[in-house]
């Protein structure tokens, strides 16, 4: 009997793809995120609103993710901004390879911001690096303060927490409170909007994480070159 | 599943590099924080060696803690209930340091015509 090591990551093909993506995403400019939520959270509905309030003149295009329908491509598609629906098929997730190929017949270098809104599930997604520079995770209030605790992985993986449908919070009892302390214990210091994209409130501080993701992307980019 | 199938993948690609001998076992490490459940991937890495030649090929996992690393005074320590402040100084200056690993540790072949062919690994 000989024991060999093997000392690789399990997803290392994807990593692979991931990596490249990811260098393609720095070389061209463009900032990538990762849209991570359970069914029904409202990452569509983020985007619509994000879609809305940029500039017609903004370099955005958006990958969707979903196992069936061209539903959320369609609902994207009326903003103007390229989109492209990636229908898995079964799949509970997106994976590098899938980016890769829906992104062969896009120019990279004509977009500064890519939106991948990724299947609805909180579990997978958070195994498969997609090149993205940030992960963003979308919670709804109406799903329990303690998804945090079940579900640490895309908690501690993500840059930002969007607690979304803040309007329905006279309605059902979520504390928000201890869902901030919940996510702050998976993720010390993880930055936290609170939006509701039925009323738009809120969404002027996701707007300015936004921005800022992207000046800061920006000027990492100029250093880089420099 | 797909974390199922790379592991699987992963062994048939490895087993190129060992002419002459079978996989009795991989092992993997499965960091705590990395959203695998250790029973899902095990029923799902049975279901889909059964209809193949690895069928009595055995899966050992290894769960890893989380651990933190304090920025304040270089304590190394496991997190427990998600309390990451440091046991030495009480700082709340922590960084994680591992517990999301999801990687292949090792493969254990035996050679073919051995006397314990057949026989699974009793590590």
């Amino acid at each position: 009997m000989d024991r060999v090591p093997l000392e690789r990551k399990v997803l290392s093909e994807n990593d692979r793809i991931a990596a490249e993506l990811r260098t393609q995403f720095q070389e061209h400019g463009v900032l990538c995120l990762n849209l991570i939520s359970s069914p029904g959270s409202g990452k569509t509905s983020l985007l619509e609103r994000t879609l809305e309030a940029l500039p017609a003149r903004d370099r955005v295009a958006v990958l969707t993710g979903d196992i069936q329908t061209e539903n959320d491509a369609n609902r994207l598609k009326r903003f103007h901004f390229p989109v492209k629906q990636i229908t898995t098929g079964g799949t509970c997730h997106l994976d590098a390879r899938m980016i890769e190929r829906h992104l062969a017949d896009w120019r990279l270098e004509d977009l500064d911001l890519l939106f991948i809104e990724n299947v609805g599930n909180l579990v997978c997604p958070s195994s498969y690096d997609l090149g993205e520079a940030a992960k963003v995770v979308v919670l709804s209030v109406t799903e329990g303060e303690d998804k945090p605790l079940k579900y640490p992985s895309i908690f501690f993986k993500s840059d930002l927490l969007v607690l979304n449908k803040i309007d329905l919070l006279p309605y059902v009892p979520f504390d928000i409170a201890a869902a901030a302390e919940n996510a702050r214990k998976v993720h010390p210091g993880m930055e936290i909007v609170k939006v509701s994209c039925l009323t738009g409130n809120g969404l002027h501080e996701w707007m300015m994480w936004l921005g800022e993701r992207r000046r800061a992307h920006k000027a990492l980019l100029q250093k880089t070159a420099s | 599943m797909g974390i199922a199938n790379s592991v699987l993948e992963a062994v048939r690609t490895e087993m190129g590099l060992h002419p002459g001998t079978y996989p009795c076992k991989v092992g993997v490490r499965i960091g705590e924080m990395a959203a695998i459940d250790q029973d899902a991937l095990r029923f799902c890495f049975e279901a889909i060696i059964q209809e193949t030649n690895l069928a009595s090929l055995e899966l050992g996992i290894e769960v890893c803690p989380r651990r933190h690393r304090c920025q304040v005074c270089g304590r190394e320590f496991v997190v427990r209930n998600y309390d990451s402040r440091c046991p030495q100084c009480t700082s709340l200056e922590t960084t994680c340091i591992s517990g999301d690993e999801l990687e292949l540790a090792y493969l254990e072949v035996e050679e073919y015509g051995s006397s314990t062919v057949g026989a699974k690994s009793t590590e």
